[in-house]
């Protein structure tokens, strides 16, 4: 007599063509905790695997390139706040470059010092927040209280230099808002050894944590080849193999005059986004320490910029030609000559690449603003499939895009 | 990379005035070639950008600018290409980075991509009927009924324009005027009264 | 609870407190909001910031973000609500459970903010009923918990049925207890 057992496996071999199943459909909305904001994806699954991802995007798409063909240039400074909101720093210091660079202005050195220790503050605060919610993501939640905690650290200071804690708006066509307060580089260097201490415990609580390393080694790998035909850039591609850096490669804003390095992954899985990243906050203190250091002396503003930034208060309220220029500058915005220009700058998701095309006067006629984010998603529908379902949560954490910058 | 390399190879490229990198306007049938050639014989491995630009008073219409970057040679190159008949190659063969960019210029300017795997759009919803980065499409938006008809019957919303209180106040670009703001009538001031 | 609201001398009635029943249920409503984080843009940082912990919002009972619509109480709209996410932010209102309340957060979520163009729905009370707006690009932590402490107020306030104001038509629900 034949066992249980024997009956319900020869039974199963014969109807192995009926217990195949069908594909299923799953919608893993915009509103999901995994998703870091609003990106909807509709995948196929055979089971737990994913047969198909298709990303739908646009949930978030405000409008910002026909908005800036409306607004003067200086008037759309808190617009590129919004675009990547984790690091809105680097945000205003990449677009006024690509503006200054159209109008054809040389920053002075102090100026370029403070954009450089405002994006690498940027940097260390987007990249602490990406961690944490990376960890997050994979169920460590400390980690998500220990780097947030220190990016409280990081708003304090920013709101000491440009009075908001978080969307700061601080660089203008030609300069900045308004010069460092007294006493505020110590208390940069104070919060370089704090951070340091934060990355080393973040270390130790993931780096070599079993969990972890089963979670994001060997998942979805992008090899050298597919990360250059995605047009993959940042620690993302960095992390796949290709050592191109734009602070290293083309330096702009005095980035030459420091000393660092730049992690380059091998295997360009999830496990290698995320040491690159956590290298890139210790390099980036590395710049920290340097450029407060060497802070010099001097303007803040082009001081030749004639048609373009404000001049000095104390002047606009004693002598006439200073003050017609400031309210001109108010009115029809800074003049910049007609002509186009494309600069990428080194933001913490990748490349942030402005594209500003002017007929001369104070708006832009066409400004489009190149996301690394909107990059870094395309990629998806190559990397998901053949990944489990609860794979897609390290996957889209690995790449840490922001749905502002994608969607705009 | 010299400029004669290019427009050597293929005759239609000219060359066009740029203050930051070499700048080309390439012909639409020339378009794939000349990436390919970048590409593989001079190291643009990357796509850097793909947008598309709504030049109102010319023709054509619109154009497509393209940004390459060599990471080997650490250099950009810009193409400029127009869209005859709105229509453009589409490089998403070449470069796969491209798919969603053209997407985007599809989507925000109605130019067509030959040969897009899949020309949907992407930052607005499926049957939304307009293209909203063209000149001729006003800011605050052209009233169309919301995407889901049920929530739309529930709360009795539509996608309408956005107040702009008439405005947007900003001087269209072009010469910022030379001298102090002045009266329109300059036939009388404090010192020479009415007449 | 108030202390007007019930009368306790705990030598004649022991350890019985006799009250309005509106009195405890608000008062166990309002100390224990489960927010929906509806976050859609940067306000969501800030949301995220006030959970954190210098902000500690589980100081009120709210610490538990529960992303399901059928668990949560109060939803907070934090960030800019385009037209296409429009129609998710409703569905998801609809599918949560009475007694329920909306945060508008932010200055998109309260009147479209400074994005006027095509895209952008100009306020989330175009599509739901809003509870409390709480204005700031983004709001501080700080002004997020002062707006979530008139929530409770309001929650307080409530007596047998939810009255609620939308497209200039009252509605009202009665709640049963």
């Amino acid at each position: 007599m034949k066992t249980t057992k024997e009956i319900s496996l020869g039974d199963i071999a014969a109807r192995a063509e009926e217990l195949r199943g069908e594909n299923m459909t799953l919608n893993m909305g915009p509103s999901h905790p995994a998703t870091h904001g609003v990106l909807r994806l509709s995948l196929e699954l055979d089971g737990d695997k994913v047969i198909k991802c298709d990303p739908v995007i646009g949930y978030l798409h405000r409008g910002d390139e026909k908005i800036a063909e409306n607004m003067t240039y200086n008037q759309f400074v808190p617009y590129t706040d919004r675009l990547d909101y984790l690091a809105p720093l680097a945000n205003n210091v990449a677009y006024a470059i690509a503006v200054e660079k159209l109008a054809g202005l040389k920053m002075p050195e102090r100026c370029e010092a403070i954009r450089v220790v405002c994006c690498e503050m940027a940097r260390i605060s987007s990249h602490l927040l990406g961690l944490g919610v990376y960890a997050m993501d994979t169920g460590a939640w400390t980690v998500f209280m220990y780097t947030f905690n220190e990016r409280e650290k990081l708003y304090t200071l920013f709101e000491e230099l440009t009075g908001a804690r978080f969307t700061t708006s601080y660089t203008r066509i030609g300069g900045l808002t308004r010069d460092l307060p007294e006493g505020w580089l110590k208390k940069v260097e104070v919060f370089c050894d704090g951070v340091l201490k934060v990355i080393d415990d973040v270390d130790k609580l993931l780096t070599r944590n079993g969990i972890f390393l089963e979670r994001t080694e060997g998942v979805a790998p992008i090899s050298k080849e597919l990360a250059l035909a995605y047009g993959l850039t940042g620690p993302n591609l960095r992390a796949s193999g290709v050592g191109f850096d734009l602070r290293k490669d083309k330096p702009y804003s005095g980035y030459e005059k420091y000393d660092f390095d730049v992690p380059v992954g091998t295997k360009g899985d999830c496990f290698d986004r995320y040491l690159v990243r956590m290298e890139e906050v210790r390099q980036s203190v590395r710049i920290l320490r340097q450029a407060c250091k060497s802070m010099p002396g001097g303007a803040w503003y082009a001081e030749d910029a004639k048609k373009i930034f404000l001049p000095p208060k104390a002047k606009i309220m004693t002598k006439m030609e200073e003050l017609i220029q400031n309210f001109m500058i108010v009115t029809e915005g800074p003049q910049i000559p007609a002509g186009e220009v494309y600069f990428e700058a080194e933001n913490p998701k990748g490349s942030l690449g402005f594209y500003v095309v002017s007929n001369g006067g104070g708006v832009p006629y066409r400004l489009r603003i190149r996301g690394p984010s909107f990059v870094s998603l395309s990629i998806l529908p190559v990397i998901v499939p053949g990944n489990y379902l609860t794979d897609i949560a390290s996957i889209l954490g690995s790449l840490d895009f922001v749905m502002g910058e994608c969607d705009r | 990379m010299e400029a004669a390399v290019l427009t050597d190879r293929f005759p239609r490229t000219q060359v066009l005035p740029s203050q930051d990198m070499p700048t080309y306007q390439v012909a639409g049938e020339d378009l794939l070639e000349t990436v390919r050639f970048l590409r593989d014989a001079q190291g643009f491995d990357l796509l850097a950008d793909l947008c598309g630009i709504d030049w109102k008073d010319r023709t054509p219409r619109f154009g497509v600018v393209i940004h390459l970057l060599s990471t080997t040679n650490k250099e950009y190159v810009r193409l400029h290409i127009g869209a005859v008949h709105d229509a453009v190659p589409s490089v998403s063969s070449l470069h796969p980075g491209a798919n969603w960019h053209e997407r985007e210029a599809f989507d925000m300017f109605g130019i067509r991509f030959d040969g897009h795997p899949d020309p949907r759009r992407i930052l607005m919803w499926d049957a939304y009927p307009y293209h909203p980065l063209r000149k001729d499409f006003p800011l605050a938006g052209i009233e169309v009924p919301l995407p889901a008809a049920d929530v739309a019957e529930v709360t009795g919303q539509t996608v309408e324009p956005a107040p702009m209180m008439g405005g947007p106040f900003v001087s269209p670009g072009g010469k910022m005027s030379e001298g102090e703001p002045s009266a329109l009538d300059q036939s009388w001031n404090e010192e020479k009264p009415k007449a | 609870m108030v202390k007007s609201d019930f009368g306790y001398n705990s030598k004649i009635e022991g350890e019985v407190i006799v009250t309005r029943a509106d009195a405890v249920v608000n008062w166990v409503r309002s100390n224990s909001v489960w927010p929906m984080p509806m976050g859609l843009a940067c306000c969501a940082i800030e949301l995220m910031g006030a959970g954190g912990s210098r902000f500690d919002i589980s100081r009120f009972g709210m610490e538990v973000m529960r992303f399901s619509p059928r668990q949560a109480d109060c939803m907070i709209v934090a960030g800019t609500v385009t037209y296409k996410m429009a129609e998710v932010v409703r569905r998801i209102y609809d599918q949560m459970a009475e007694p329920k309340w909306v945060v508008a957060m932010g200055a998109c979520a309260s009147t479209g903010g400074m994005y006027r163009s095509y895209a952008t729905l100009q306020g989330v009370d175009n599509i739901v009923p809003v509870d409390i707006y709480i204005s700031g690009c983004p709001p501080r932590p700080e002004a997020l918990l002062d707006g979530m402490m008139l929530l409770q107020e309001k929650i307080r306030q409530e007596g047998g049925s939810l009255k609620r104001t939308f497209r200039g038509r009252t509605v009202e629900t009665k709640i049963v207890r």
